[in-house]
Parts: structure tokens; C-alpha cells; sequence
């Protein structure tokens, strides 16, 4: 019973890093009706970012968290000016087409470089015991600077102009161009803020489980799963979605073969896109 | 048959003939492997078209229908002793009805929201294969040598596999051509123009989108029948390889997204292409990079594709070719 | 003698909006229904209503005698009920002829390819589109684009035509001229409800005429009736340019 108790927690713990890469693909959409196919890529290049940084300048790895996001910030602002600037206001199609083939890229350069091989970053904190049951240190980490980031994210949007315009463009793109907002910029300045997301999930999620250049897949997946059950445009749905989501892998994986995990949440995934297109937060308004 | 009287039935015929005739003509076994090649890719991307080009939407795992129609022919080979041609047929049959079952639970999703399921769909079925007992799991099914004996044994096999995957090339081009034709087809048009227009003006969206989503699993999943029968192996990374369906959609793309001949020239592009940029093997990895690099500029710069450019400077030919 | 589409107790709320409120009306056999009021009043709502673009929350559609109430859009468009959109709605990448084939192909007769063609050019050269069958639809002017919408939705032969501000944004000449075609077009025994913003062409054209105020109806009558109907007359009080062209007409 405890072990199943704790396996909830812990899995809340990692649900939180799912929610924020998920905030960072629903900030994109909301902004600019872009599914970015690049997501995956960008978890994986904050993972090797980190990596790199760590085994490079031999810094601890919290310490590379400014680097990763001026990085992931600057490479999300170069991607949407090369991927994604001309295909805004085309049909969906093109959009998914274009960051489908830099995904295509970023993986094909990676997978040269460094080849499928699984990767460490070592990171070792004190963990917290519960019983016979000890919280790796990491997890916690991970969910604490979770919080710390979507809290800045929350300040940023609800608290400064720059934010105000990215949601008034948001609402809607024509009016706030008539009001005199650069939407160009701010579009480009959401994509970088998504990316930095993505690059942070990427790098936290480095510090708990091992990768290689191919996890991006599976974790831009669980992001999308994420993202719909939040109700897409919608961040606040997001991070809760990422912790129910973690909660039902914690609740699930004593009892079902790691293998199906995946499977089981793309079923969430098409039931939840069928009969609750706003996502859970949908049900929350009704009442 | 009126269809007979167009000049796309010449063209078509054309191509299958020099495909027929080129690696027989001195038995050019290596000509012959990379016409088969050709010949997958073809009819991958020409079925893709149908709905990329056609309805407009994405399918990112349009590799499954060739994994499964794989599966299905060997494991009806190897576990029940059907013969290649039952099998074949069988497999094609049975992957259609599961894309019909897929295709009316994720057709009720629109746009990017469907492109994201076909994601799921594809690691779905995977991870379900990788785990299913029947079909090896991660292990695969090998074929037993023997069954190649029907068939004149393993030599003749393998060119009777070639021919055969001709003719589904060939198949795939005139159905993808009798589609574009129909009412059918004028509605997968529509849908793909403005998906809410059509429905207002009576097109029956789900239907037709169910209905050309599974249609476009059939002769792919033969291609993956003739394909796996050919290797006497199947196993889920090659059955279920991405980066198949990814090049299928750039080579339709590449040839011209909802032109009836794209998919065709796109392929003999796309192999040129990266025959002139792959010489050395140690760039065999950047593969995916050219074909992302491909897609990318194609997106933003051409998005019509070649035929597409084609039509434009010259309206005329699209009343002569489609 | 009943009527063609009747409609009973309609209601549809978006989020907290009372878009359209309880609202009854019909539409007789051969005749041109009036459906007018400020903007935002839910007219256009109700439209996507009767056919089926949205269900409602109650209330009932009946065409011909048959419910259709939340049957989706591509069936009512089999039952012979045609509509225009407001913003229109063209396949830009098709060509004129094709846009109006698919209107016939997929209307009330369910048509053959061959002779959904031959009803696509009639449409076509009803709304006086015949020179352009071969022109691509996003190459048409609005004024063009606009009568592609009308053209699509006749080649489909319906029973029933709705349509939305078709004469919006039309220089007074393609009023002239779009006010011509939709009196052929009753004359040819097509019932239609039309809404428009253009007080003069509804109050000439229709026959009766409903009025919407915050979705729920304000009046009914003939164009007269309507035309000095204190409470209409108030509703449009806050647009006096509105209440002053009632007046007028
Ligand atoms: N899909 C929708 N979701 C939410 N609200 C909607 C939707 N469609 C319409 N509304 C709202 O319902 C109300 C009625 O809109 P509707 O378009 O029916 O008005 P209308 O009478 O056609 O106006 P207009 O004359 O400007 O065309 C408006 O307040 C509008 O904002
Ligand atoms: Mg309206």
C-alpha cells in the first residue's frame, strides 16, 4: 500500500515535468495555431545541452539552467524565423509539414553525431525517505524548479506588457495588429519562450532517467497527451494535465508492463480528443 | 473503357513496361533491387497522396498499413501455410478493415488534432506488436525457405516478388487516378479545400474520410506482404520504420501533393537526389537530414511540388495529364 | 397549406450567451421569408441551426415534414436545403465550375458526375458566372466569390435556399443584378429565407418578414407591418441610421 502511495507521489513528481514541456507546445498553439513538431527535438537538445555543458565545464547540473534557457530561448526565436514565419496564416498543413522536416533535421544531425547510445548526466541530490521508500533527490528538484518556472511564466504573462501583448495576440491576432502590437515579434518571442520550455523539460528530465538522441519522440507524445487533456491554449491546464498524467503512470506502473504505457495514453489521448475536446479543465467549467 | 483514350493510361503504361522490361533485359539483379525499391516508395507515396493531396489531411503512420499487410502475409504463411497469393490478399484485406476501425474513431478528429493521432497510431501499434505473442513479439517471424519451392524456388521467388510489386505500383497509380476522377474523389477535394464548406454543400465528410483513409491502407499493406515475403524475416523496427513513411511523404510532396503523377516523378527525384548526395556510406545517416532539408524547402518555398509548378506555368497540361 | 420548414422553440447558448431564444417561425412553399435585426442578433446562428452546422440546445427543425433537428450538415444538404455563407466559403484552389459541381453532385438528386456538371454550368450561368467556369475561385472578385456562393448552393437544386447578407459588401450595380437573380430564382420555385442587412432589397423583396432581437423574435408580418412596428423601431433605436432607412422603406 505504501509502495503503491509512493509510486503516486513520485509519479506526480515527474507528471510535473511533463506538464512543463506540455506549457510550453499549448503557449505555441494558443499564440499561433502552430503544432510544433519540433517539440521533441528540443527536449532532446536540452538534454544533450546539459549533458554537454556538464561534462564539458564540469559544473554542477542545476548550474546549467541559465544557459539552457538563454539557449533554448535563442534557438526557439532562430526556428521560428527559418520553420515557422512563413507559414503563418497558411493552412494547419503547412505548419505541422515544416516543423515535421527540422524535426527531421535536428534528429538526422543528432543521431550522426552521437548515434543512438543511452546517456547520463550525473546529478545526485539527498532524497527524502518515506518508510522504506526514498524519493530520489532529482524528482524533487525537478518538481520544485517546475513550479518556480511556470510561476515565472504565470508573472510574465498575467504582469508585464511584453506578456500582455503575447495574450492579446493570443485572443486574437488581427485586432491587437490594429492596435499597434508587432505581432511578427511576439509570435517569434512565444515561440522562443515555448522552446525554452521544451529545452528545461528536456534537461530536467536528464537529470532523472537515461536518454538518447531518440527520446524525443516519446516525450513530445506524452506532451501532446498532456496539452489535450489541459485543453489546448490553455498552460494552467497544462501542468495540471502533466501531474494527473504522471499520477496515472505512477498508479499504473506496478501493475502494467512498461512497454504499454505509451499505448495507453495515446488511448487517453484520441478519447479525451473525442469526447472532451476542451480537455479536463472543460469539466471543471461546466459544473 | 474511355480511360483507355486519356494520355495519363499511355504514361502510366509507359513507366510499368520500362519497369518490366529494364532489369530482365540482361537479369540486372541490381537494377531489379533498386526498381523495387522505387517501386515501394511509389506506391507508398501514391497512396499517401490520396489523402495528403487529396483530403488534405496528414498521416504521419501511413508506415503501418506496410508493417501490418507484412505481418499478416508472413504469419499466414509461416503459421497457417496459406499460399503467397491468399495471404497477400488476406493481409490487404484484413489491414483496410482496421483502417476503416481506426479511421472512423480518429476521423472525427480534425486537422493537426488527426495528424497527432496517426503519431499514436503508429507507436500504438507497435508497442501492440512488439508485445503480441502470436507475432514473435520483439523477435519477429522468420520464414522457412521451403516456401519459396511453389514458386520455382528462391531465385524465380524473387523476381515473381518483383513483377508483382510492379503491378501494385502500377495499381496504386490508377487508382490514385480513377479517384481523382470520381465524385468520390471530388469530395476528398473539397474536404481538403475547406472541410466545413464541403459538409455544408452535402459532402458526407466522416464517410468519405473513413472511407479513403482505408482505402489507402490496401495496397500498401500488399507492397508490405510482397516486401516481408521477400526478406523471409519481419520483425517491428523494420516493419514499423519511420522513416519509410517519412520519405513517402516528402517524395509526394517533393513530386507535387495532389497531382495524380507527383508521387511518381517525386520518387525518381527524391532516389536521384540522394543517390548524388549519399556516395560516401559514412553520410548513410544524414539521410533523414536531406529528406527534412527537402521537406522543409519544398513547405516554404514550392509547396505545390514540381507538378505543381508544372500546372501553374502551363494550365493546360493539367486538362491533358489529370 | 403547410409549410415548407417550420421551426419551433429554437434555443442555442454559447458558453453564457443566449444566442438564439426560443424562436418559432415558418417558411411557406414558394415564398421569400425576411429574417432581419442588429448585428449579433443570432441570425446567422439560426442558420447554422437549420442546417445542422450546430445542434441546438432545444427546440425543433422540421423540413417537409421531417425532423431534422441536430441531423449533420451533409444530410440536411441531402433533403434539398441549401445555404450561403456570410464570409464565403470558396475551394479556392478549385475552378468555378468544379466548386459548383460539388454543390450538384452532393445536393438534393445526388447527381452523377457527368450530370452534376451540366447543373454546376447552369447555376453558373444562372448567377451569370459562365465566363469564368475555368477561372480559379480565389482569381474571383468578391462580388464573383459571392455569386459562386449562390451558385453552388442552386446547383444542388434544393427545395430550400438560405441566404446570408449575399448582397453585403455589392456595388449598387450587383445589387441591381444579384436582386434580379434571387427573383428568378423564386419565380423558378425555390422557397428561400434570406437575411440582409440591406433594408431596402429585404423590405422589397420578401414576402413576410421576422425580426431578431438578442436571439429571441421581435416581430413578424408583412414588410410594412414590420417597417413600423414600435418595438422594432426601438430595437434599432441605437443604430438611427438603421431605424431612419427602416422608415424609409
Ligand atoms: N461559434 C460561436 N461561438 C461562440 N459565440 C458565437 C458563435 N457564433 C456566434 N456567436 C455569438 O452569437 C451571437 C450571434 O451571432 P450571429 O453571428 O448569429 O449574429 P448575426 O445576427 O448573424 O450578426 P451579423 O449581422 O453581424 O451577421 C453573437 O454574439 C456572436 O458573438
Ligand atoms: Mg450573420
Amino acid at each position: 500500500m505504501l509502495g503503491l502511495l509512493a509510486s503516486i507521489l513520485d509519479g506526480v513528481l515527474i507528471g510535473a515535468v511533463y506538464g512543463l514541456a506540455a506549457m510550453g507546445i499549448t503557449l505555441i498553439w494558443g499564440v499561433m495555431d502552430v503544432v510544433n513538431l519540433t517539440h521533441g527535438a528540443m527536449i532532446v537538445a536540452g538534454m544533450f545541452g546539459t549533458y554537454l555543458f556538464v561534462s564539458a565545464v564540469g559544473v554542477p547540473v542545476y548550474a546549467t539552467l541559465p544557459a539552457v534557457l538563454v539557449g533554448g530561448f535563442l534557438a526557439g526565436v532562430a526556428l521560428y524565423w527559418i520553420a515557422v514565419h512563413r507559414v503563418i496564416g497558411q493552412p494547419p498543413l503547412m505548419s505541422l509539414l515544416s516543423t515535421f522536416a527540422v524535426n527531421l533535421v535536428l534528429v538526422g544531425v543528432g543521431t550522426a553525431v552521437w548515434g543512438t547510445d543511452l546517456f547520463n548526466v550525473p546529478a545526485s541530490l539527498p532524497g527524502f525517505s518515506l518508510g522504506r521508500y526514498t524519493f530520489p533527490g532529482t524528482h524533487i528538484m525537478a518538481a520544485v524548479l517546475t513550479a518556480a518556472i511556470a510561476a515565472a511564466l504565470y508573472l510574465f504573462l498575467y504582469r508585464t506588457r511584453t506578456g500582455k501583448a503575447v495574450r492579446a495576440v493570443s485572443g486574437n491576432r488581427e485586432a491587437a495588429e490594429l492596435v499597434g502590437i508587432p505581432t511578427a515579434r511576439v509570435l517569434a518571442l512565444s515561440f522562443g519562450l515555448g522552446t525554452t520550455l521544451a529545452c528545461v523539460a528536456g534537461m530536467l528530465i536528464a537529470t532523472m532517467f537515461p536518454f538518447t538522441v531518440l527520446s524525443g519522440d516519446a516525450y513530445q507524445l506524452k506532451s501532446f497527451v498532456v496539452t489535450v487533456l489541459g485543453g489546448l491554449g490553455n498552460p494552467t491546464g497544462a501542468l495540471v494535465a502533466g501531474i494527473a498524467l504522471g499520477l496515472l503512470e505512477g498508479v499504473t506502473t506496478p501493475f502494467v508492463p512498461v512497454s504499454w504505457t505509451l499505448v495507453i495514453e495515446f488511448v487517453l489521448f484520441v478519447v479525451v480528443l473525442i469526447a472532451l475536446p476542451g480537455g479536463l479543465m472543460q469539466l471543471w467549467q461546466r459544473r | 473503357m474511355t480511360i483507355m483514350r486519356r494520355p495519363f493510361f499511355w504514361i502510366i503504361a509507359a513507366v510499368v513496361a520500362l519497369f518490366a522490361v529494364l532489369p530482365a533485359a540482361g537479369n540486372n539483379v541490381e537494377l531489379r533491387e533498386n526498381l523495387l525499391l522505387a517501386a515501394v516508395y511509389i506506391t507508398l507515396a501514391s497512396n499517401i497522396n490520396m489523402i495528403l493531396g487529396y483530403a488534405g489531411y496528414v498521416n504521419f503512420g501511413s508506415i503501418v498499413f506496410f508493417g501490418l499487410g507484412g505481418y499478416f502475409c508472413v504469419w499466414l504463411m509461416s503459421a497457417h501455410g496459406w499460399p503467397l497469393a491468399a495471404a497477400l490478399l488476406a493481409g490487404g484485406v484484413a489491414v483496410s478493415t482496421l483502417a476503416l476501425l481506426f479511421g472512423l474513431g480518429i476521423l472525427r478528429l480534425r486537422g493537426v488534432y488527426f495528424a497527432l493521432a496517426t503519431i499514436g497510431v503508429n507507436e500504438g501499434v507497435m508497442a501492440f506488436v512488439t508485445n503480441f505473442g502470436p507475432w514473435g513479439g520483439s523477435s519477429g517471424i522468420y520464414l522457412s525457405p521451403a516456401l519459396f519451392q511453389p514458386l520455382g524456388g528462391p531465385a524465380k521467388a524473387l523476381w515473381v516478388v518483383y513483377y508483382l510489386l510492379v503491378g501494385v505500383m502500377a495499381a496504386s497509380l490508377y487508382l490514385s487516378y480513377a479517384v481523382k476522377r470520381s465524385k468520390f474523389g471530388l469530395g476528398l477535394l473539397a474536404i481538403g479545400q475547406n472541410e466545413d464548406a464541403a459538409a455544408v454543400l452535402g459532402v458526407p465528410t466522416p464517410r468519405y474520410k473513413a472511407a479513403v483513409y482505408s482505402l489507402s491502407a490496401l495496397l500498401p499493406a500488399i507492397a508490405g506482404g510482397l516486401y516481408f515475403f521477400k526478406s523471409a524475416f519481419i520483425q517491428p523496427p523494420d516493419a514499423f520504420d519511420l522513416q519509410l513513411s517519412t520519405e513517402a511523404i516528402v517524395i509526394a510532396m517533393l513530386g507535387g501533393q495532389g497531382t495524380v503523377l507527383g508521387p511518381a516523378i517525386g520518387a525518381f527525384l527524391y532516389v536521384q537526389l540522394r543517390g548524388w548526395l549519399l556516395v560516401s556510406p559514412t553520410f548513410s545517416n544524414f539521410q533523414l537530414v536531406i529528406a527534412g532539408v527537402l521537406l522543409l524547402a519544398i513547405v516554404l518555398f514550392a509547396p505545390g511540388g514540381l507538378m505543381g509548378w508544372i500546372y501553374r506555368r502551363w494550365p493546360r497540361l493539367r486538362g491533358f495529364l489529370e | 397549406m403547410s409549410a415548407l420548414l417550420e421551426v419551433e422553440g429554437l434555443s442555442k447558448d454559447f458558453g453564457g450567451l443566449r444566442a438564439v431564444d426560443a424562436l418559432s417561425f415558418s417558411v411557406r412553399e414558394g415564398a421569400i421569408l425576411g429574417l432581419i435585426g442588429p448585428n449579433g442578433a443570432g441570425k446567422s446562428t439560426v442558420f447554422n441551426l437549420i442546417n445542422g452546422v450546430f445542434a441546438p440546445d432545444q427546440g425543433r427543425v422540421v423540413f417537409r415534414g421531417e425532423d431534422i433537428t441536430g441531423k449533420p450538415p451533409y444530410r440536411v444538404a441531402r433533403h434539398g436545403l441549401a445555404r450561403t455563407n456570410q464570409i464565403v466559403q470558396p475551394f479556392a484552389n478549385m475552378s468555378v465550375l468544379e466548386n459548383c459541381t460539388v454543390g450538384a453532385c452532393f445536393g438534393r438528386e445526388n447527381l452523377s458526375l457527368a450530370r452534376a456538371r451540366e447543373a454546376a454550368r447552369e447555376a453558373a450561368a444562372l448567377v451569370g458566372l459562365d465566363d469564368r467556369l475555368d477561372a480559379l475561385a480565389s482569381q474571383l472578385t468578391i462580388a464573383g466569390k459571392k455569386r459562386l456562393e449562390l451558385a453552388r448552393a442552386l446547383a444542388a437544386r434544393p427545395t430550400l435556399l438560405l441566404l446570408d447578407e449575399v448582397l453585403a459588401g455589392l456595388n449598387p450595380t450587383e445589387v441591381e443584378h444579384m436582386i434580379g437573380i434571387i427573383r428568378t430564382i423564386r419565380d423558378s420555385g425555390v422557397s428561400i429565407l434570406m437575411i440582409e442587412h440591406l433594408m431596402q432589397a429585404i423590405m422589397s423583396l420578401s414576402d413576410s418578414i421576422v425580426v431578431l432581437n438578442s436571439g429571441a423574435k421581435l416581430a413578424e408580418g408583412l414588410p410594412a407591418e414590420v417597417a413600423n412596428h414600435p418595438a422594432v423601431i426601438e430595437a434599432y433605436l441605437g443604430d438611427p441610421d438603421l431605424a431612419a432607412k427602416l422608415r424609409a422603406a
